[in-house]
């Protein structure tokens, strides 16, 4: 019964996750390549992203904290960030990464520093709902993975 | 997690890069199964989760994140790998750099990647040689059917190595310099461009091509066109492949692509002139608008018995001009500023003309162009800038309409003149023309009354021709085929020398049919202009020098022979097409035109002169054909070429080209 409500809980996390629009459709296609093989694929996935993407929201903190900014460059990093967080399935974060791209054309510093806020927030949110996910998906069963609906 | 859990085939996909499919039934041949594929990429998650979806391929999977290390992993096992995928946007080396390097040097296929799906960075892939580009995140479908570019390349490699003996794909794709974005209709970008500068800086960039551009785009000169007709007739056409026919030009700079996209169109022109009947006639004179005029129109003014007045001409112009706008800008830049011949770009033109010009009256308006009559290069060349879509000549026309038309007014206004734009009609060989400055002229009503009228079923346009030795454009004949005869430049009617009209037509444009346009008619004259008094007076004179051209004047020495020079145009008769449009069986040969030779020079003496002109212009071309169209400008005729001469002015050379003395076909006198 456990089992079940928790299958059900976690479903449930799942869903909303998708339906909050933290997650698209990206994060399915890691879901299905999860197997029998790599039975934590997408966790490990999701945590190289987090642990890769460190260095670069500290480069471009850095690069933001600069008197002249430095857009090509600074779109550089947002660049290689949201292929990142395009390839996980981060949908918000990615939808900042976009908005601060656009600043960043346009020049706009202040608005690509509070952009930037954004993009943090959104990146620690989701991290702290995967990490959660992850974690009672753990508690399920490994063996849940694969009952796990889409 | 596995869709169904039970995919136990899936198992395959192993953690380790063990080839996944040997755990397979053990058949090592499973294609696509094995497929040994390189990722580069610098994102680590990225990285893992493609590298983990080729897996689930059942692809034997390398990984690497820094492009240097993929290029020596690449050396080391030449063929340790079957295909390449690699972002974009790389800290240690650009993606399309490696993408270059994997392709010079081992020919693999290359997939990029990119989370940027603009289209210039998209373009710039598939300049680069890339073939494919998926854009991030990729998903496990794009990358299930990724085998098929492994297949595609093996396959052109081993048919490319079986007609040219050398496998080069992954080279010339990565030829083309990173900056420039050749596209396939290179060739239009190229009319556009030339159109607006003057034809000398075309020249200049011809030989560049794709380097020196200001677009990215090659610009099919004469001579460029001439070396490929060169290389696809000795290759044959049916063997002709971009590959071996860029081997044979062996032109630096030049790309397979630029060779595939200029071949794609030389073939329509062939098939277009090849159908297109002689008839067009219509008017010789596209020869003498701007030779931008696409060759085709001027092939479908040839058709038209044009006995438009000047001012129908005009308008037929910018009817064949318009619809020629849609074709490349290719016209032919005929307006050279020497020469008013600007083949340059025809050459390009010569599919897309035609086609559009035969059928119309537009082709009359061609011939407008062609008959440019008073025009001096310079105007010519004004007008072929303008006239773009057309081939060149009619647009330009067009828009200098002002000039053309008055150019073509002159040339009506004349008796001579609206002989020859009968004649002109009759030779649509303007179709030719479309490129070339066709004799502009003015002269050429005489002359082109004759020639082109005459024929007008070959829509020798070269009539112009007679007008201006800028007309010489004309030799595109393309499409009409002008019976060499067309040229105008026998103009008979007006070249008094010219025996018998035959030259103008048939002959005449029939050069100018195959060279559709070729800009070399200028060329030709240039040639000429060398030969210079010889031609005018000895109508072989153009000939001579210009058989040894073209060899390929096909058909061309049809020319019914009176004068012509079949001494001298005998040579060029070899050269095949009609350019010797001379007079009569210059053009005739036309009808081979495609490629170019001008074939018909030999005609007439008299409008051999013209002819001649034409006739060497034909030669130039490379193949002609086109060329003919000049010839027919050439008239020889040196009666045409006072007339010219005198419309000429300016272009000197033409002048020369000729023989005349300092007359300038340009300046036929109207």
């Amino acid at each position: 019964m456990e089992r079940t409500q928790m299958h059900r809980q976690l479903a449930n996390m799942r869903k909303s996750l998708f339906d909050q629009g933290y997650l698209d459709e990206q994060f399915i296609q890691l879901e299905e390549l999860q197997d029998d093989a790599n039975p934590n694929f997408v966790e490990e996935v999701v945590t190289l992203f987090y642990r890769d993407s460190a260095r670069l929201i500290q480069s471009i903190d850095q690069a933001l904290d600069k008197s002249t900014l430095d857009f090509t460059k600074l779109d550089g990093y947002m660049h290689q960030f949201k292929g990142s967080c395009s390839s996980i399935g981060a949908k918000k974060v990615k939808s900042e990464c976009t908005q601060f791209k656009e600043y960043c054309k346009a020049g706009n510093g202040e608005g690509c520093k509070k952009t930037f806020q954004q993009v943090k927030k959104e990146y620690a949110t989701l991290k702290k709902k995967l990490e959660a996910y992850f974690q009672f998906a753990r508690q399920v069963g490994p063996v849940e993975t694969a009952c796990r609906p889409k | 997690m596995n869709l169904g859990g039970g995919e136990t085939v899936k198992s395959m996909s192993m953690p380790n890069s063990s080839v996944s499919w040997k755990s397979g039934d053990g058949v090592t041949d499973q294609f696509p199964a094995g497929l040994r594929v390189l990722v580069v990429d610098d994102d680590p998650t990225c990285l893992m989760i493609l590298e983990k979806m080729l897996r689930n391929c059942l692809y034997e999977v390398t990984k690497c994140n820094r492009a240097e290390i993929a290029l020596s992993l690449l050396r080391e096992n030449k063929n340790g790998f079957d295909i390449v995928i690699s972002d974009v946007h790389m800290p240690d080396m650009d993606g399309f750099k490696l993408l270059e390097c994997v392709g010079l040097e081992m020919d693999l296929p290359v997939i990029m990647m990119s989370a940027d799906d603009g289209k210039n960075v998209v373009m710039k892939g598939v300049t680069h040689g890339a073939c494919d580009y998926l854009i991030k995140p990729v998903r496990i479908e794009a990358l299930k059917n990724i085998w098929q570019h492994v297949v595609r390349r093996k396959k052109h490699e081993w048919k490319d190595f079986e007609q040219t003996g050398s496998v080069e794909d992954g080279e010339r794709q990565q030829k083309p310099p990173e900056d420039a974005d050749y596209s396939s209709s290179a060739n239009e970008g190229n009319w556009r461009n030339s159109k607006k500068r003057k034809d000398e800086e075309e020249e200049a960039e011809e030989r560049d091509d794709t380097s020196t551009l200001k677009k990215p785009r090659v610009v099919w000169s004469v001579e460029l066109h001439q070396q490929f007709v060169a290389a696809v007739n000795q290759l044959g056409i049916d063997k002709a492949v971009p590959k071996k026919i860029l081997e044979l030009m062996n032109v630096p700079g030049l790309t397979r692509e630029n060779v595939a996209s200029h071949l794609q169109k030389y073939r329509l022109y062939l098939r277009r002139i090849s159908g297109v009947s002689q008839h067009q006639s219509g008017f010789n004179n596209s020869f003498m608008g701007p030779s931008d005029a696409t060759f085709g129109s001027i092939s479908s003014l040839s058709g038209l018995d044009m006995q438009l007045p000047a001012q129908s001409l005009a308008t037929l112009q910018a009817a064949v001009l318009g619809r020629s706008t849609t074709k490349s800008s290719i016209s032919m830049p005929l307006v050279d500023q020497r020469n008013l011949f600007s083949f340059e770009t025809p050459k390009p033109r010569f599919g897309e003309g035609q086609q559009q010009q035969l059928s119309n009256n537009s082709k009359q308006i061609n011939l407008l162009h062609g008959i440019p009559t008073n025009m001096e290069p310079k105007q010519l060349a004004n007008l072929h800038q303008s006239a773009q879509s057309f081939g060149g000549m009619n647009m330009q026309v067009n828009s200098h309409g002002s000039q053309s038309n008055s150019l073509l007014v002159q040339m009506a206004q004349p008796e001579s003149r609206s002989q020859m734009l009968n004649e002109i009609n009759g030779s649509h060989r303007i179709q030719s023309s479309m490129g070339q400055p066709i004799m502009s002229n003015g002269c050429a009503s005489g002359v082109l009354a004759r020639n082109g009228m005459a024929n007008n079923a070959r829509g020798t346009l070269y009539n112009p021709l007679s007008q201006a030795s800028s007309v010489l454009d004309f030799s595109v004949n393309h499409g009409t085929d002008l019976p060499g005869s067309s040229f105008p430049i026998g103009g008979n009617a007006g070249i008094s020398s010219l025996p018998s009209k035959e030259m103008l037509h048939e002959d005449v444009i029939s050069e100018t049919k195959g060279t559709r346009g070729f800009l070399p008619s200028y060329d030709v004259l240039s040639e000429l202009h060398q030969q210079k008094s010889q031609v005018w007076g000895s109508q072989n004179v153009g000939l001579t020098y210009e058989t040894s051209h073209h060899a390929n004047m096909r058909g061309s020495c049809d020319v019914s022979p009176s004068v012509i020079v079949q001494q001298g145009f005998s040579s060029i008769q070899n050269n095949g097409q009609n350019r010797s449009a001379m007079g009569k069986a210059v053009f005739s040969s036309g009808q081979e035109s495609a490629h170019g030779n001008v074939p018909n020079i030999s005609q007439q003496p008299n409008t051999f002169l013209l002819d001649n002109l034409l006739m060497v212009k034909a030669e130039r071309f490379p193949d002609a054909s086109y060329h003919n169209t000049i010839f027919a400008e050439q008239l020889g005729q040196e009666d045409l070429m006072s007339v010219f001469l005198k419309q000429q002015g300016d272009t000197g050379s033409v002048e020369s080209e000729f023989g005349f003395d300092g007359h300038h076909l340009d300046n036929l006198p109207v």
